[in-house]
């Protein structure tokens, strides 16, 4: 049981869709964490709880702390402890009745901490125990806020996601959560790209356009110009002749 | 399909090019109205004046609660014309006078005074009144003859030439902080008479010089029973003031001219042997013909709801006689033609009909040969209101038509002897949501099908019943028949094809279909929609006028002999209480299956798919203690939502906390919460929340890309799309939310912030994606997005798809665009297999409806065109969503203030059925990829089928001589 490094692995940022800071902490921690992370933090810690009954009555446990970091690099880590014994039972026999497994969090701003962070109520998701015994305990949290820094929303889902009835046998494989943890801040939906389209549009106006408009109207005409004159010249030279003679016969 | 040439063509060129190569889809003039209708109407009538100028006028003017003021052809019912003002308080019309040929209307609450020509409709002149709240208004006569108009004002009163509009004198009334002016009076003398009342205190009268609007006299009358002189007072015969006090049960008379202190005299009610019906406030009814002339000394007191009496003030001005008592009668009327004013009586006859008579005002006797019955319609509204509209017939005798109001906004002219010459449905003025239900088979195809739907009982039987329905089939087939032979002989034209509900059935492509139209009066109708003619209709009484409807379609009519059965949730915003009317949307019958008893709020409804023995869908409704209760709730169904109760999920939304939470049903019929998502309100507020629609089907899972690989949609039937608008409202602050939930986790699916921007927003969510539209803050003008969920190049699970195992999110695609034009609302097109591609219909102010090609709202249009995205046909990214004029589905069949569109499938693929409705209501077929599944109309049946045979007859023949010249090889 070696206790994991934790390394931060920051996302690079996708320039498309405008993710406003998201980070990554990969927690698979031994019995006691949290050595080394509070000084360097500035954040704060909020608990992460979770509820698996039989009878799916939510009591609600402590299942870890969630070390959360406001300001312009919104960061979020994870230090929990393993399940005991008594625990993976309970989660072994909510699976087998098809029972819920129940997160929350409570409501918390990770930027306005001046004032009273921390409001009312929770925001609670759930996965089913059994996807989450089959896939031994490899879930991914996600936390959501809003554009002010509020959370507004958690949600957990395990690798792989299925319930296919089989026996998880290894209990070491029940002890310790192998957790993803992800905070997603609201992506900036796009404006309409007048822009570009315009740069383009010009760009193209100028390939197209350009040889055409120096010539002028003389100089691309001038033939049928010169040759319309000769032949008017040379008919007004012949006509009054037969046409004066026409005249003088009506 | 595509020549190349063209593609080397600028970008703008190559989108118009290609634009007009998909879609030239305008109606062509000979096509008008054969698809399509549209029904126009006004609302519920305020005010409503016939044409007395000429006596052959056939118009007949309304003044609406919509703010519309309609000229109708009394004839018909058929509008002549209509203005449609503003919504809301600044349009509202005030009051409607109507001399001669000007009507004269107050609108906005005291903001405007209007004059109308009436015979053609137009504007003559528009006058801008001081400000202050509007009180009363009435024609100023000098020597008989109509020139003025005077407007009086909480604190003002002001006098204007009917001719221009110009004011000719306007004079702030003296104390108006405490003296409540109530009605301005004017008899056709030099004078105008202001009437205020200090409540429980006083009466005042001012009376003001016509010439310059100068104080003539001022008197102040001891009146503390008096609190409203609006509802409690009337003048009657020269200049007399009547009021009725229904505390101390008497009438009271004063003399308004009165030159030295006026006293009110009292005649007790008890005096004259009228008794006043318990907790009934007694209502005066009185009538001035002529706006020059005083009012005629005959009036109504209304003494219970069914109770009226005709008193007449005698000469002296004191003393009062009782000329006829009306009990019961439900409503009266005055009318006057030439010299004669005559009283309208309605009396009920029995449970089907009321009697309308009339009476001399000034003897009270009844006219012979006046009685005019009125239908009462048990499906309908009480009487409301009557408006009579006398006239002198030849031999000097008074005759008259009327129209009647009903409480259901409906208006019915009745013209002796009693016939009903035209009804007009103005509940449709205002449709609140509606479904189309499918029309039920014919006999025979019902027959056929009942025959194998059930279930066998022996050999002989069965062979009986084959016969015997071989039998009705056999004779529908001759019926049909003769129908067509006697229908050939019958000349052109003449043929009628009627549409009744008992002849309703399912045509051949399942184009015609039955439209259940809820209102907001809470009338309910079932409109055809090929002919658009009312078939059924059905009035809920005691629906508050703040109620919430929603729709529900339980059992189509595919369940032969199940009837289709259709809930309508009625729902009190405030209260949240609810209840269910439950009918048969095929012939509006109320349905004799009792709904469950609701007594408490109702937060939720949700259709499950879940069906009981008698094929109807099951109705869950959540109570605020979330409690469920089923409907219907047999022991079948409790049975079946006890088994599938752990995969019955539904959501719940809070706007006012920004609260979503989603539960799971237990066992028991309780819930149990399961997730919560907290948008808080500070920041930003649920708008509209929107899932997808239930009978929608995707044809394909993917899209095939340039390169030949697909690009799987994510398909998640539970999503919800949730829009929010920030609180600040500052231009550069404001921001518009659109957030995907899963309705079954709560996961935040995608989450995107649409900066510099409010709403309004209107938004369509459909197979794989979400279209919005909103303002642009910054650059001031509308704007439409487009978001498009992928899963990627593989399906994670391509058989089924479960909220529950969908680990990875799907991949988000968004543009966005600007729209030229503000919108009003927005709908996809729906086809039966979702193999056509979609349109946006989109309701503009103007009363077009747009047909926007989904193609021009793809996320996916590329900035610079490639190989592949030519190879899969995508439009180059323009900035600018174009609109062209031959997209606008209803040409110039204008639908005024369209509220909502409603789509259906047909039985065919191609087409989709579009109703509009809002102030109209417009029903026409569109077909987004054309009319790829029909034969045209010009197809020339006669070329194919000749050439067919010829060639049939020609391989006959050649086969023949084939034949025997092998015959003769072999010989030889």
């Amino acid at each position: 049981m070696a206790s994991v490094p934790r390394s931060f692995l920051l996302l690079s940022i996708i320039p498309t869709i405008l993710i406003l800071c998201a980070d990554f902490a990969c927690c698979n921690t031994g019995r006691k964490t949290g050595d080394g992370l509070d000084t360097d933090f500035s954040g704060f810690s909020v608990p992460l709880e979770h509820s698996f009954q039989v009878d799916d009555v939510s009591r609600f446990r402590m299942r870890g702390a969630l070390q959360l970091r406001g300001g312009r690099e919104t960061s979020v880590s994870l230090s929990q402890s393993q399940l005991s014994e008594e625990d993976r039972n309970t989660l072994k026999e909510v699976a087998a009745v098809d029972g819920l497994y129940k997160i929350r969090v409570p409501r918390v701003s990770l930027t306005d901490r001046q004032t009273e962070r921390q409001m009312d109520g929770y925001l609670t998701a759930f996965v089913r125990a059994c996807s989450l015994v089959e896939s031994h305990l490899s879930d991914v949290i996600t936390l959501h806020t809003d554009v002010s820094g509020y959370l507004i929303g958690v949600s957990i889902v395990t690798i792989p996601g299925a319930c296919r009835g089989t026996e998880v046998e290894d209990e070491v494989d029940l002890e310790a959560f192998n957790t993803t943890l992800t905070i997603i801040a609201p992506t900036n939906a796009p404006q309409p790209e007048t822009a570009l389209f315009i740069e383009r549009m010009d760009i193209e106006h100028e390939k197209r356009g350009k040889p055409q408009e120096q010539k002028s109207f003389f100089a691309k005409y001038w033939y049928l110009i010169l040759g319309g004159a000769i032949f008017l010249m040379a008919s007004s030279s012949a006509q009054p002749s037969a046409g004066g003679a026409e005249e003088q016969q009506s | 399909m595509k020549p190349p040439a063209k593609m080397s063509k600028p970008t703008s060129l190559f989108v118009i090019f290609f634009s007009l190569f998909v879609m030239s889809e305008a109606v062509f003039e000979d096509q008008v109205g054969k698809f399509d209708w549209r029904q126009q109407y006004v609302g519920k009538t305020l005010f409503a004046h016939f044409d007395s100028h000429s006596q052959s006028s056939k118009k007949l003017f309304l003044a609406t609660d919509k703010n519309i003021f309609a000229s109708f052809n009394s004839r018909t019912g058929d509008l002549f014309w209509r203005h449609v003002d503003k919504v809301g308080p600044e349009g509202t019309i005030d009051i409607l006078l109507l001399h001669g040929q000007d009507a004269l209307m107050v609108v906005g609450g005291g903001r405007l005074l209007r004059s109308w020509d009436t015979n053609m409709g137009g504007l003559n002149w528009e006058a801008v009144l001081d400000t202050g709240s509007f009180q009363a208004a009435c024609f100023v006569a000098i020597q008989d003859t109509v020139k003025h108009v005077a407007v009086l004002k909480k604190a003002v009163i002001s006098l204007h030439y009917l001719t221009n509009g110009h004011q000719k004198w306007v004079e702030n009334l003296p104390d108006s902080d405490t003296v409540q002016y109530q009605a301005v009076y004017s008899g056709g003398e030099e004078e105008v008479y202001v009437l205020g009342v200090v409540p429980n205190s006083h009466l005042t009268i001012i009376a003001y010089s016509l010439e310059d609007g100068e104080i003539i006299k001022q008197r102040s009358v001891e009146a503390p029973w008096l609190s409203s002189v609006e509802s409690s007072c009337v003048v009657i015969g020269q200049g007399v003031l009547m009021c009725v006090d229904p505390a101390t049960l008497a009438l009271y008379t004063l003399p308004i001219q009165a030159e030295e202190a006026p006293q009110f005299n009292q005649i007790l009610l008890q005096s004259l042997d009228l008794e006043v019906s318990l907790g009934f406030q007694p209502v005066l009814v009185s009538s001035q013909p002529h706006p020059a002339r005083s009012p005629i000394s005959e009036f109504f007191l209304q003494l219970g709801p069914d109770h009226h009496v005709l008193l007449q003030l005698n000469a002296d001005g004191y003393t009062i006689a009782a000329l006829r008592d009306f009990q019961p009668a439900f409503l009266v009327s005055f009318a006057t033609t030439g010299e004669k004013t005559v009283a309208a009586v309605m009396t009920p006859k029995n449970e089907t009909a009321c009697d309308i008579n009339l009476f001399s005002a000034d003897s009270g006797r009844r006219l012979l040969d006046t009685t005019v019955i009125f239908p009462l319609d048990l499906n309908g509204g009480k009487p409301f209101k009557l408006y009579v509209h006398a006239f002198l017939k030849k031999d000097d005798s008074v005759g008259y038509r009327v129209l009647v109001q009903t409480q259901d906004h409906a208006l019915t002219f009745i013209q002796q002897p009693g016939r009903v010459v035209w009804t007009r449905e103005e509940a449709l003025a205002d449709v609140v949501t509606m479904e189309m239900v499918d029309l039920p088979l014919t006999g025979t195809q019902a027959e056929l099908e009942g025959e194998f739907g059930k279930k066998a009982d022996g050999l002989f039987p069965m062979v009986l019943k084959r016969l015997s329905s071989q039998v009705i089939l056999l004779q529908v087939w001759l019926a049909h028949l003769w129908k067509l032979f006697y229908e050939a002989r019958q000349p052109h034209g003449q043929v009628k094809n009627e549409v009744t509900i008992e002849t309703l059935s399912r045509d051949e492509f399942n184009l015609q279909k039955m439209m259940v139209m809820v209102t907001a009066s809470g009338k309910l109708f079932g409109i055809d929609s090929k002919s658009g003619s009312i078939l059924w209709k059905h009035y809920l009484e005691n629906v508050q006028p703040n109620a919430v409807f929603k729709l529900i379609v339980q059992r189509t009519t595919a369940h032969f002999p199940h009837p289709p059965q259709c809930t309508l949730l009625i729902k009190d915003k405030d209260t949240g209480l609810a209840s269910l009317h439950v009918f048969n949307p095929i012939f509006g019958r109320k349905s004799h299956i009792a709904p469950p008893a609701l007594p408490r709020p109702i937060l939720q409804s949700l259709l499950l798919p879940v069906i009981d023995q008698d094929y109807a869908k099951v109705l869950l409704l959540v109570d605020d203690q979330y409690k469920v209760t089923a409907f219907p709730s047999t022991k079948n169904v409790l049975q079946q939502l006890q088994e599938m109760a752990s995969s019955i999920f539904f959501y719940l939304i809070r706007s006012d906390q920004g609260n979503l939470s989603g539960f799971r049903l237990r066992k028991d019929l309780s819930t149990e919460r399961i997730w919560e998502v907290v948008l808080p309100t500070e920041v930003q507020k649920i708008v509209a929340v929107n899932g997808k629609r239930p009978n929608e089907h995707v044809h394909s899972q993917g899209r095939v890309m340039g390169d030949r690989s697909v690009l799987y949609k994510y398909l998640n039937p539970n999503l919800l799309a949730v829009v929010t608008e920030s609180t600040d409202a500052h231009p550069e602050r404001a921001f518009v939310g659109v957030f995907l939930v899963d309705g079954v986790t709560g996961r935040i699916i995608h989450e995107a912030v649409q900066r510099k921007a409010r709403g309004p927003v209107h938004f369509v969510h459909s197979e794989n994606w979400v279209v919005y539209e909103y303002w642009n803050t910054k650059s001031r003008r509308n704007e439409f997005s487009v978001l498009e969920l992928f899963e990627g190049t593989e399906l994670y699970n391509s058989t089924v798809f479960s909220s529950l195992d969908r680990p990875h999110l799907p991949q988000v695609l968004q543009q966005t665009y600007i729209f030229p034009s503000p919108i009003t609302t927005m709908e996809a097109t729906l086809t039966e297999k979702g193999i056509t591609s979609r349109h946006l219909l989109v309701g503009l102010p103007s009363g077009a409806i747009l047909s926007l090609p989904k193609m021009f709202l793809d996320p996916r249009r590329p900035e610079v065109v490639t190989e592949h995205s030519r190879e899969e046909n995508l439009i180059p990214y323009a900035p600018e969503m174009p609109i062209r004029t031959e997209w606008f589905i209803n040409y110039n069949q204008t639908v005024a203030r369209v509220k909502g569109i409603y789509t259906a499938p047909s039985g065919l693929e191609s087409t989709c059925l579009v109703v509009a409705y809002g102030l109209d209501i417009y029903q026409t077929r569109v077909y987004p990829s054309k009319q790829f599944d029909v034969l045209k109309d010009d197809y020339d049946y006669v070329l194919i089928s000749s050439v067919l045979l010829a060639l049939f007859f020609a391989t006959m023949i050649s086969k023949r001589l084939a034949q025997v010249k092998l015959l003769n090889r072999a010989w030889r």
